[in-house]
C-alpha cells in the first residue's frame, strides 16, 4: 500500500528526513516512535503534501501511484488521511459542512453518489456515537474553541467518516485523558480491517496497549534506526532512546 | 470633459429643474441653498483629507445628465434581475423615479406609511420639511449638496409612535440608462416615532454596463426608545459610480443599526454617520465589501457620541482581489458630555492578491474622560495552515479558498438580524465567490 524508499526532505536549509525506508501493507498497524524533533511530523507532512518541505530524494509509492506527484487533495481522495498533531482552528467553517464536503469529494472520486444532508447526518451521527462525542460538535466551527483533547477526538471522528485506506495519526494520544484515550483507541480499532493500514506516531507505550501495532519503528535524526514488533515499544519505555544509533538530533544540529 | 465644464452643465440642469419642477416655499429655498453649496464646494479632490485615497476624477470629469423616463422598462425585465426577495413590501424606483407598476405594496402593516417623496412633496410637504436637509447636512459635502439641489423623488417611510413593523421594507433603486451617462439621485427619509421598530433595506442595482452615477442620500430619524435596522445593498453595474450618504440621528435609549454590503460598482463611496443625541442610545455600524478587478470601495463612518451612556459597535470587513483597493476611515467622536461611552471599532481586510490594497484609518476624537474606546485593524491573507488542512480533507485548492473567504465574510452576515436579508445576502455571496478566489 505504502512504500517509502530512501525519502529525504528538508525545510529551509535544514535537512530533516535523511533517508526513510518504510513499507506498510494493507491491514497492518505500524507505530513510529522517536525523540522530539526527530522528523516524525515532517514525515507525516511530506506524505500529506504540506507546503514548506522540499523532497530532496527518494520515492513514495501509494497504491501504485507516485504519491509525491499528487496535490494534497488528490492524496486525500486516493485514501490518505492525516490526523494532525496540531489540528487547525477554522472559525466560521462549520464542522459538519466541512466533513460533508470532504466526504462527498471522496465519494465523487470513487464514483459513488454524493450524500445529501440527511444521509450525511445519519452517517455522521453514527460515527459520533463510536467516538462518544456530543452531536453539538457537528454544528460548531472546525476545532474553534475545542479543548486539546476534543480536537484530537474530532480528528478521529473525521477519520471514521472518511474511511481512508491509510491513516496516519500524529500524536493523537497526546492531550487525551485516560478515558478519552480508551474511547479514541476503541474507535480506531473499530476501523481496523484487512484493507486499511494505520500508522500511529506516538511517544507513549500506553496507546499501544490499546491499539496494538504489528510493527514498531524508531525514527531518530531523520532515519528509522530500529524496527521491531510490539515488544520494542516496551523496551523503549524502559530504556529510552539513548542506546540507539545514530546519536539524537541535538548532537547533529 | 473638464471638471469645470461638467460643473457648469449641472448649473444648467439645475436651472432647468427649478423652472420645470419648482418646489414651493422653503423646499425651493433648500434646493437653492444646496446648489449654491455644491457650486462653491465643487467636487472633492484628493487634497481634501477624507478624499485623499479616493480619486473621483472619473466622476468629476463626466457630464452626467438627468435620467430619461423608462416607460418601456417592463415587469419581466425587473423580475429577471433576480433581486433579493425579502417577503415584505417592495417600493421600486427606476432612474430615481417611483415606479408603481414595478412595486408590490399590498399588505402594508397598519399605521406604517411608505410613500414616494414626489407625492409627499406635492401633497404633504409639512411631513418632510422638519427633516430634509437637517439630518444630512450638506454644507461640507458636495455630493449631498448635489443630491439635495436636485431633490425630486425617493422614498419616505413613516413609522408612527409605538408601531412595530415585522417585515422589512424593501426599497429598490434601479438605474437603467439609455446611452448617455446618467445621474440618479435617490433620496430616502425614514422617520421612526418613539418606541417604534422598523427594518429598511435599500438595494441599489444597475442593470447595464454603461457608466452612471448613483448619488444617494438617506436620512434616518430614530425616535426615543425606537429600533431601526437599516441595510444598504450595493449591486451597481460594473462601470457604475456610487456615492451614498447615510445619516442618522438617534434619540434617547434607542437602537440604530446600519449594514452596508458592497458587492459591485467601479467606484463606491459609502458614508455613514450617526449622531447619538440621547442618553443610553446604541448604534451598530457594520459593513462588508467584496472587490475585484480595478474596483475602488471607500467606506467612511462617523459615530458622534453626543450624550452619555451610549454604546457603539463597528465592524467592517472586506475581501479584495485583483488590483482593487479599499479605504476605511472610522471616526469616533466622544463629546465632553458623553461620559460612560463604550465604543468599539474593528476593521478587517482579507487580501487575495498582491496588487490589492487597503488603507485604514481610525480617527478617535475623545473629549470626555470616563469612556471606553477600542479600535483595531487587521489586514491579512488566507491562512496557509487552514488551506492545507482543508485540502488534506479532499477539498480542492479553489474550494478551500472559497470556504475560507466565505467564512471570513459570512461572519459579518451573522450579525444581520433579519433572516431573509441574511439568507439572501449569503446566497449572493456564495455566487460571487468563484470570482474572488484570488488566482
Ligand atoms: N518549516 C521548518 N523550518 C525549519 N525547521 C523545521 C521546519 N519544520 C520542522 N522543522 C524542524 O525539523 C525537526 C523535525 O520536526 P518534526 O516536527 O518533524 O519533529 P517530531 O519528530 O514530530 O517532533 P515531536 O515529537 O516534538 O512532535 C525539528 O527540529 C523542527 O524544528
Ligand atoms: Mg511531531
Amino acid at each position: 500500500m505504502l512504500n517509502i524508499r530512501d525519502l529525504q526532505a528538508s525545510a529551509g536549509s535544514r535537512q530533516i528526513l535523511k533517508g526513510i525506508n518504510l513499507t506498510v501493507n494493507p491491514g497492518e498497524v505500524h507505530a513510529i516512535m522517536g525523540p522530539n524533533g526527530s522528523g516524525k511530523s515532517t514525515l507525516a507532512g511530506v506524505l500529506a503534501g504540506r507546503d514548506g518541505f522540499k523532497v530532496t530524494g527518494g520515492t513514495v509509492d501509494f497504491r501504485g501511484q507516485d504519491l509525491l506527484d499528487l496535490e494534497p487533495e488528490q492524496r486525500a481522495r486516493e485514501g490518505l488521511f492525516l490526523a494532525f498533531q496540531y489540528p487547525v482552528e477554522i472559525p466560521g467553517v462549520n464542522n459538519a459542512y466541512l466533513l460533508k464536503a470532504a466526504l462527498n469529494e471522496v465519494r465523487k472520486y470513487r464514483g459513488e453518489p454524493e450524500l445529501d444532508a440527511m444521509d450525511f447526518m445519519a452517517v455522521a451521527r453514527e460515527r459520533m456515537k463510536l467516538l462518544e462525542m456530543d452531536d453539538a460538535f457537528l454544528n460548531r466551527p472546525v476545532n474553534d474553541g475545542f479543548s486539546g483533547g476534543e480536537k484530537k477526538r474530532n480528528e478521529i471522528f473525521q477519520l471514521a467518516v472518511l474511511e481512508p485506506s491509510l491513516a496516519v495519526l500524529d500524536e493523537t494520544d497526546s492531550g487525551l485523558d485516560i478515558d478519552a484515550l480508551k474511547i479514541v483507541a476503541t474507535g480506531v480499532n473499530a476501523l481496523r480491517n484487512s484493507d486499511r493500514a494505520i500508522v500511529v506516531v506516538t511517544h507513549y507505550q500506553r496507546l499501544l496497549n490499546y491499539i496494538v501495532p504489528d510493527f514498531v519503528h524508531v525514527l531518530s535524526g531523520g532515519r528509522i534506526v530500529k524496527s521491531g514488533g510490539k515488544e520494542l515499544a516496551l523496551e523503549l519505555e524502559d530504556k529510552g532512546y539513548s542506546w540507539l544509533e545514530p546519536t539524537p538530533v541535538a548532537a547533529e544540529a | 470633459m473638464t471638471q469645470i465644464a461638467a460643473e457648469a452643465s449641472y448649473a444648467n440642469q439645475f436651472a432647468d429643474l427649478q423652472k420645470k419642477a419648482p418646489l414651493p416655499g422653503c423646499l425651493g429655498a433648500l434646493r437653492d441653498d444646496a446648489f449654491e453649496c455644491f457650486d462653491r464646494l465643487g467636487f472633492p479632490t484628493r487634497r481634501l483629507e477624507s478624499w485623499r485615497f479616493t480619486n473621483i476624477a472619473p466622476i468629476a470629469e463626466t457630464n452626467f445628465v438627468q435620467p430619461t423616463d423608462r416607460q418601456d422598462y417592463t415587469r419581466n425585465a425587473f423580475n429577471a434581475m433576480g433581486l433579493p426577495k425579502l417577503g415584505g413590501v417592495e417600493f421600486v424606483f427606476l432612474n430615481g423615479t417611483y415606479a408603481p407598476s414595478l412595486s408590490t405594496i399590498d399588505g402594508l402593516p397598519d399605521g406604517l406609511r411608505v410613500r414616494s417623496l414626489g407625492e409627499v412633496l406635492d401633497n404633504d410637504p409639512d411631513t418632510v420639511i422638519p427633516h430634509l436637509g437637517r439630518i444630512a447636512r450638506f454644507e461640507h459635502q458636495a455630493f449631498t449638496a448635489l443630491n439635495t439641489a436636485f431633490l425630486r423623488d425617493g422614498a419616505v417611510v413613516e413609522v408612527p409612535e409605538g408601531i412595530v413593523v415585522g417585515e422589512p421594507i424593501h426599497l429598490i433603486f434601479i438605474t437603467s440608462s439609455t446611452g448617455l451617462p446618467t445621474l440618479c439621485q435617490p433620496r430616502v427619509l425614514v422617520i421612526a416615532g418613539a418606541t417604534s421598530q422598523v427594518q429598511v433595506v435599500e438595494s441599489h442595482v444597475g442593470t447595464d454596463v454603461a457608466s452612471y452615477l448613483n448619488n444617494a442620500v438617506t436620512e434616518v430619524s430614530v425616535g426615543d426608545q425606537a429600533t431601526v435596522d437599516h441595510y444598504t445593498i450595493v449591486l451597481e453595474g460594473e462601470s457604475a459610480f456610487r456615492v451614498g450618504n447615510l445619516q442618522a440621528s438617534v434619540g434617547r435609549a434607542s437602537n440604530f443599526s446600519s449594514h452596508t454590503i458592497t458587492l459591485s460598482g467601479a467606484i463606491v463611496r459609502n458614508e455613514a454617520s450617526v449622531v447619538l443625541e440621547g442618553e443610553g442610545g446604541e448604534c451598530t455600524l457594520n459593513g462588508l465589501y467584496l472587490a475585484s478587478g480595478r474596483q475602488l470601495v471607500d467606506n467612511q463612518t462617523t459615530i458622534d457620541h453626543a450624550r452619555p451612556h451610549c454604546d457603539s459597535h463597528e465592524l467592517y470587513k472586506g475581501v479584495l482581489d485583483g488590483q482593487s483597493s479599499a479605504v476605511f476611515n472610522g471616526k469616533i467622536v466622544v463629546r465632553l458630555d458623553a461620559q460612560k461611552t463604550d465604543a468599539k471599532q474593528s476593521n478587517k481586510a482579507l487580501l487575495l492578491s498582491e496588487d490589492a490594497q487597503v488603507t485604514t484609518k481610525p480617527q478617535l476624537e475623545i473629549f470626555a474622560d470616563d469612556v471606553k474606546c477600542t479600535h483595531g485593524a487587521t489586514v491579512g491573507q488566507l491562512d496557509p495552515d487552514s488551506l492545507f488542512y482543508l485540502r488534506s480533507r479532499a477539498l480542492s485548492e479553489q474550494q478551500a479558498r472559497q470556504v475560507l473567504i466565505h467564512a471570513f465574510a459570512a461572519d459579518l452576515l451573522g450579525h444581520i438580524k433579519v433572516g431573509a436579508v441574511r439568507q439572501q445576502l449569503d446566497s449572493i455571496l456564495l455566487d460571487r465567490l468563484p470570482m474572488l478566489s484570488g488566482s
